[in-house]
C-alpha cells in the first residue's frame, strides 16, 4: 500500500477494479435500499426527534417554534404517561412470554417425525398470515360476553364467576390483547427456532444417546446452547416490536376501559392523530425510544457476557 | 432428525395431544370468524356460543360484494401489497446479494443502519411523515402506502434474501464468470433460478405484511377511493353500526390472498432461515 513507486506495471491496471470491486460494485447493489431507508426512515426519525423540542400542535397553529425540554417536563408530571408505561411493561412480558414458551414447545415438536407434519406446520403457522386488524376483530368478538363464547367457557370452567366482558374490566381488559398478540406471535418463534434446530447437527444427538444421556440431558447440553444466539436476537427483536406494537390494542380496547390498556404507542398515535400535539407525541416517542435502546444494550451487554463463559 | 430414540406410547399420545392443542388453538378463531360469516343476521346474537349455526347463508358475502364498497378496497389492497412486494423483493435482493457476496467497506455500518431501522418506534416518525407526505401533495394516495411500506419491509426482506444466498454456493457463479460470464449475467442466469423458492418466501412475506398494515394506512388514506382493506374494515363498524355478519365476511375475504400466499411460503421460509443458520 505505502510503496508506490515499486508497483509492478501489471499491478496500476488492477487498482481501479479493486476499488470498484470494494467500493463502488456493493453500493450499486445496496443504493436503492439505503436510499428509500435514508428518505422514509432516517429522516423522519431525525424531524421525529426535533419535534420533540418543539411546540408542534395543529389546533394551535400559530404558537409554533422552540420549546427547549418543555414537552418532556409536561412528560414527568403526566399520570397517563406513567401508566402506559407499566402498561407497556406488562403488555410486553406478557406476549412475549407466551409467544416464546409456547413457540419453542412447537418448534422442538415440529421437529419430530409425526403423521400429517406438512399439513399441521401450514396450519399451526396460519395465524401469522392472519391481518392483525382482522385478529384483533376476531379476538374482540371471542371476548364479547353477549356474542362470544369465550366469557361463557370461562364461567362453566369455574374461572370466572360469571360471563362477564373481560374486555371491560380494567383489571383484566390487558388479558384480551395479550392472548390475541400470543395467538398471533407463536408461529414466528415457532418458525425462527425450527430453523435453528434443524440446522443443529444429527450427529450430537446420536452420540449423546449412546453416552445414555437422558431427555432432559440432552435438551440442555445439546440443543438449548444451539439455540441461544438464534433465541437471544428474536427475543430482542420481538421485544421490541411488541412494544411498539399498537394494532390490536387500538382496535380490541382502544386503550381502554379507563386507559389500563393504553399502552405508550397507543397514547403516542391518539395523541398525535386525536389531539393532533405531534410535539407531545414526539416527546413520548423519544422517551420510548430512549428505554428500548437501554434495554437492546443490557441485552447486548448480557449476551456477550454469557457467552464468554 | 433427532428422533432415533425409542419413543414409548405415553410419549407419542402426549406429542399428539400437544399437536391438537396447537392446530386447536390456531384455528379455533379463523373458525368462529367464517363461522359467523355464515350465520344468518337473526341468528347472531341467539347462537352466540353455538359451536355450530342451526341455519346456513351466504347472504352476507353477496351483500359485501355487491351493495359495498368492498371490491374497491380489495382492489386497492392488492395493488399496494402487489406493488410493495415487487418492489421491496427486488431493492431486498440487490442488496442481500451485495451482503451475501462482497466484503466492503461500512458493511458494518450498513447492516448496523438496517438493524437499528427495526429498533427504533416506528411510531416516532410517523408524525413527520405525515406531514413530509401532506407537504408533497400525496396524501391519500396509494403511491404513498407504496413507498412507506417498501422502506419499513426492506430491512428484514434483504436479511431474509441474504441468508437465501448464502445457501448457494459461491463457486456457481465463479464458474460461470470464468466462462466468460459477466457478474450480472451469472446473477441472472445462475443465482437466481437457484434463488427463486427465497424470491418467492420474501414476495410472500412482504405481501402478508403489507395486507394487514393498519396504522399508516389509517393515518394516510382517508378518502373513500384509496381506502385499503383494514380501514375499510373499521370504517365498517361505525358506518353500517357493527354489522357484525357482513364485517366477518368481508373479514373472511380479506383473509383468502394472505392465507394462500403464507401457505405457499411457509416451507420455503423455514429452509431460507435455516441456510442462513447453518452460516452462523
Amino acid at each position: 500500500m505505502t510503496a508506490i513507486d515499486s508497483v509492478a506495471p501489471g499491478k496500476s491496471r488492477a487498482r481501479p477494479s479493486f476499488y470498484f470491486r470494494y467500493m463502488v460494485e456493493p453500493y450499486l447493489y445496496i443504493a436503492p435500499a439505503l436510499i428509500l431507508i435514508a428518505l422514509v426512515m432516517l429522516v423522519p426519525l431525525v424531524i421525529g426527534i426535533s419535534y420533540a423540542f418543539q411546540a408542534v400542535n395543529l389546533l394551535r397553529p400559530f404558537q409554533t417554534g422552540w420549546v427547549g425540554f418543555e414537552n418532556f417536563q409536561a412528560l414527568w408530571s403526566d399520570r397517563k404517561f406513567w401508566l402506559a408505561l407499566s402498561n407497556t411493561f406488562w403488555w410486553t412480558i406478557g406476549s412475549i412470554f407466551f409467544q416464546f414458551f409456547l413457540g419453542l414447545g412447537l418448534a422442538l415438536l415440529l421437529n419430530t417425525q409425526f403423521y400429517g407434519k406438512r399439513l399441521v406446520q401450514a396450519l399451526v403457522f396460519l395465524p401469522w398470515a392472519v391481518p392483525t386488524f382482522l385478529s384483533a376483530l376476531t379476538w374482540a368478538w371471542l371476548f364479547n360476553p353477549t356474542i362470544g363464547p369465550l366469557p361463557h367457557w370461562l364461567a362453566a370452567l369455574g374461572i370466572l364467576s360469571e360471563p362477564f366482558n373481560i374486555l371491560g374490566d380494567p383489571n383484566l381488559a390487558m388479558w384480551g390483547p395479550v392472548t390475541a398478540n400470543v395467538w398471533f406471535g407463536i408461529p414466528f418463534f415457532a418458525i425462527t427456532l425450527l430453523a435453528a434446530l434443524q440446522s443443529i447437527p444429527g450427529e450430537l444427538y446420536e452420540a449423546a444417546e449412546i453416552d445414555g444421556a437422558t431427555a432432559w440431558q440432552t435438551f440442555t447440553k445439546i440443543t438449548l446452547p444451539f439455540l441461544a444466539p438464534m433465541i437471544a436476537i428474536t427475543v430482542m427483536l420481538r421485544t421490541i416490536w411488541i412494544a411498539n406494537f399498537a394494532d390490536l390494542i387500538f382496535v380490541m380496547t382502544g386503550g381502554g376501559p379507563a386507559n389500563s390498556t393504553q399502552i405508550l404507542s397507543t397514547y403516542i398515535f391518539t395523541t398525535a392523530f386525536r389531539k393532533l400535539d405531534f410535539g407531545y407525541a414526539s416527546a413520548i416517542a423519544v422517551a420510548l425510544l430512549g428505554l428500548l435502546l437501554l434495554y437492546a444494550v443490557i441485552l447486548l451487554v448480557l449476551r456477550r457476557k454469557l457467552v464468554k463463559i | 432428525m433427532s428422533a432415533l430414540r425409542r419413543s414409548t406410547p405415553l410419549a407419542v399420545t402426549g406429542k399428539y395431544l400437544a399437536l391438537a392443542f396447537y392446530v386447536g388453538f390456531a384455528l379455533f378463531p379463523l373458525y368462529w370468524l367464517a363461522k359467523i360469516a355464515i350465520t344468518p343476521d337473526k341468528l347472531i346474537y341467539t347462537e352466540g356460543t353455538a359451536l355450530f349455526p342451526s341455519r346456513v347463508t351466504f347472504e352476507n358475502f353477496s351483500t359485501v360484494l355487491v351493495a359495498t364498497d368492498f371490491l374497491a378496497y380489495f382492489r386497492n389492497s392488492l395493488i399496494v401489497s402487489l406493488g410493495t412486494a415487487a418492489i421491496t423483493t427486488c431493492v431486498a435482493a440487490a442488496a442481500g446479494y451485495a451482503f451475501s457476496r462482497f466484503d466492503f467497506r461500512g458493511k458494518r455500518l450498513v447492516i448496523a443502519l438496517m438493524l437499528i431501522t427495526q429498533m427504533f418506534p416506528l411510531l416516532m416518525i410517523i408524525a413527520p411523515i405525515y406531514k413530509i407526505v401532506a407537504a408533497i401533495g400525496l396524501l391519500n394516495s396509494l403511491t404513498s402506502l407504496i413507498i412507506v411500506y417498501t422502506a419499513f419491509n426492506v430491512p428484514f426482506a434483504t436479511f431474509l434474501m441474504q441468508s437465501f444466498f448464502d445457501g448457494i454456493p459461491k463457486d456457481l457463479e465463479e464458474a460461470g464468470m470464468i466462462d466468460g460470464c459477466t457478474r450480472f449475467e451469472a446473477l441472472r442466469k445462475i443465482i437466481m433460478p437457484l434463488t427463486l423458492p427465497g424470491l418467492g418466501a420474501t414476495l410472500g412475506f412482504v405481501f402478508t405484511a403489507a395486507w394487514s398494515e393498519l396504522l399508516f394506512a389509517l393515518m394516510l388514506i382517508n378518502s373513500n377511493d384509496t381506502m385499503t382493506f383494514p380501514v375499510g374494515l373499521l370504517t365498517f363498524v361505525s358506518k353500517f353500526s357493527v354489522d357484525w355478519g357482513q364485517m366477518m365476511a368481508a373479514g373472511v375475504l380479506a383473509l383468502v390472498p394472505s392465507c394462500l400466499f403464507f401457505i405457499f411460503i411457509q416451507r420455503y421460509l423455514v429452509q431460507g432461515l435455516t441456510s442462513g443458520a447453518v452460516k452462523g
